[in-house]
């Protein structure tokens, strides 16, 4: 009983040395990163060309927007300004509506959550979907099952996101014309899919608000939903197949241990091992994805203020954006690393 | 062509009889045979190839430019448009076809650079070792965080939206799968015999590298190069789609989507087709490199269907 307690509190501090290891790495490559970024943002051009040229902007508020940005001083001092605040929650302003000056750090928050929301939901139906498709197809090698899974995960992955959203709002429309015939609004809403952003996500009582909550997040989930289960699922299915074929699957086996406990107790958990590396690899391509559905969606989220800030060249909020994702691909890879951890027993985190 | 198969089949199980065995044949015969035989990778090259020969062959006798916008807005499909048109009265299918040659191009160019930037790069950290690594290995990590899709787009605005600007742009961000798959081959490679001997008769890093080394990599590469066009043809149409990518005159498909694809409900034809050229030629890569990885594996002596 003691070792085993000695055992657990070791590894538990063993996992937090490994967490602070991991930032210890992490944040010099942030640190150099965002300065590199900011160096390409800086160099975009001038961010108030757009104003000067306008009529009616005097000299003077110009030059005032100008300090207020710390376009007058040099590059490295603006760097640590910038830092400085963005620690400390001031992440400057937004000049993308002109005049009307909006701070960063609530605007880019905002976006955040309402992508984050987007990814979490669709990536955490995803792994469970296409791990559980891709262990059955593995099992269950060139029967139909596999062949229809590998096939339309072939598909998925070829596809173009946006092109999965754009297909799915048109049918989604469909749908939600369907639903009215059959007089189903009554109690699904009208329209019961949104195909455009939801105004509110909260409805009548406990169901009316759960019904509001599907039909408002159903659509832009599975456009990005598709394209990770497909990943997920061809992952899993090779990586199964290859436990599978190993001797101490086989060793199981021959001990005459049912074949489900096999499966499930020997070969499962370590299959699952690369499919956490593709998480960690895949998530970039989820923010994208992610980015692009929203705007076929006309979602207000990170999407629609990335491609503001480019078009109006509004640097500070470039550089929150660009942090924002690049803290959140570090997290996606810290998590992923500890589930490696907690599942390969051969790799002692720390 | 059946005697070949069977003698093949003779060599693979240790040919009995001595009088069946075919002429030495190179590792590059091998995979050709072994390609040549697989069927959805086959009939993939024969698709893609009729997509990369249309684009360039039909518009030089399609009777419409894709610069024209006198038509008339919206006309429904017909044999003078086989797509129809589109709100600003250009046709559409001229249309589809000219964003097909600009994806294909971008991609491949892409598709080029990222395995040059990412092959030397994995390469020389994987047999380098030591501080060559860790400061390769560093600038990979360093690129994995930053989003390309924001860095992409804040340097094409710059630049311009000119086809090989894209492509430019893109290929910066999409190198360090392949320098991560080319290091831990080349760090496994490094150990083995010729490398040594390589070294031991004399040649420089340059020479074990290049000759050596990357010679021996040309499986994973070859099938990573192939799947790059894929993920190329796809980041840069959804880095258009949102409009920021290609910029007019150039164009793409991801473009040409982008501009009509609010028509879907009522005029599907002015989506579908370019949606199902995209598709296809993202499909047809992504079964070649299929085909490729298993036809370089020595492991997996049949073919799958």
């Amino acid at each position: 009983m003691i070792p085993g307690g000695a055992r657990t509190r070791s590894k538990s501090l063993n996992l937090v040395v490994y967490i602070l290891r991991r930032l210890a790495i992490s944040i010099p490559i942030l640190f150099v990163g965002s300065f590199l970024v900011f160096c390409m943002v800086a160099a975009a051009g001038d961010p108030l060309g757009e104003l000067r040229t306008q009529p009616g902007v005097s000299q003077e508020s110009i030059n005032q927007l100008s300090h207020q940005l710390g376009l007058d001083k040099g590059i490295v001092p603006r760097y640590f300004d910038w830092l400085g605040g963005f620690l400390t929650g001031d992440w400057g302003i937004s000049i993308a509506q002109g005049s009307n000056m909006e701070p960063v750090f609530p605007k880019v928050m905002s976006a955040f959550e309402v992508t984050i929301q987007l990814i979490l939901a669709a990536e955490i139906i995803a792994l469970l979907l296409g791990v559980a498709v891709g262990v059955l197809a593995a099992v269950k090698q060139y029967s139909p099952i596999d062949y229809i899974a590998t096939t339309l995960a072939f598909i998925f992955f070829s596809m173009p996101i946006f092109c999965v959203a754009i297909v799915l709002k048109m049918y989604g429309i469909d749908l939600n014309v369907m639903i009215n015939d059959l007089g189903w609004d009554s109690w699904l809403g009208n329209p019961f899919l949104k195909t455009t952003s939801p105004e509110s996500l909260s409805g009548d009582g406990f169901f009316g608000s759960i019904i509001t909550y599907i039909g408002g997040l159903l659509l832009p989930t599975l456009s990005i939903m598709f394209i990770s289960f497909a990943a997920y699922s061809r992952f899993q299915r090779s990586s199964m197949l290859e436990t599978m074929n190993m001797d101490y699957v086989r060793t199981a086996q021959a001990k005459g241990i049912s074949q489900g406990r096999v499966i499930m107790r020997h070969a499962f958990r370590n299959a699952l091992i690369p499919v956490t590396t593709l998480f960690s690899v895949n998530f970039v391509t989820v923010v994208t994805g992610a980015i692009i559905t929203e705007r076929v969606f006309a979602w207000n989220g990170m999407g629609s203020v990335l491609v503001e800030a480019v078009n109006k060249n509004d640097p500070n909020t470039l550089m929150g954006w660009i942090v924002v994702i690049a803290i959140a691909v570090v997290v996606a890879n810290l998590i992923a690393d500890l589930v490696y951890g907690i599942l390969d027993p051969r790799i002692r985190v720390g | 062509m059946e005697a070949g198969v069977e003698s093949g089949h003779g060599k693979n199980t240790g040919g009995s009889a001595p009088e069946a065995l075919p002429e030495a044949r190179s590792q590059g015969r091998m995979v050709l045979r072994k390609f040549l035989r697989h069927k959805l990778a086959m009939g993939s090259v024969i698709v893609l190839a009729l997509i990369i020969l249309a684009s360039i062959i039909v518009p030089l006798f399609y009777p419409h430019s894709f610069a024209d916008a006198s038509f008339s807005s919206y006309v429904d499909p017909s044999v003078e448009h086989p797509l129809g048109t589109t709100q600003v009265g250009k046709d559409m299918m001229a249309q589809v076809l000219r964003g097909t040659q600009f994806s294909l191009l971008i991609a491949i160019t892409v598709a080029m650079l990222t395995t040059i930037i990412g092959v030397v790069l994995g390469a020389l950290a994987g047999y380098l070792r030591g501080f060559t690594d860790s400061a390769i290995s560093r600038l990979t990590d360093l690129f994995l965080i930053v989003p390309s899709i924001a860095a992409a787009a804040i340097m094409v605005r710059v630049l311009s939206g000119s086809w090989y600007v894209v492509a430019l742009v893109l290929a910066m961000f999409a190198w360090m799968p392949i320098a991560r798959i080319t290091r831990a081959e080349a760090m496994s490679l490094s150990q083995r015999e010729f490398i040594e001997a390589a070294r031991a008769s004399g040649a420089g890093t340059g020479r074990v590298v290049f000759k050596h080394l990357v010679p021996n990599m040309v499986g994973t590469i070859t099938v990573n190069a192939t799947l790059a066009v894929a993920q190329a043809v796809l980041a840069e149409a959804a880095l258009s789609f949102i409009g920021l990518g290609v910029q007019i005159p150039d164009t793409s498909l991801g473009l040409v989507i982008s501009e009509n694809y609010e028509q879907m409900q009522g005029r599907p034809w002015l989506f579908f087709g370019a949606f199902t050229v995209l598709v296809l030629i993202s499909l047809t890569i992504n079964f070649i490199g299929d085909g490729l990885r298993d036809a370089f594996d020595p492991r997996q002596r049949g073919v799958k269907a």
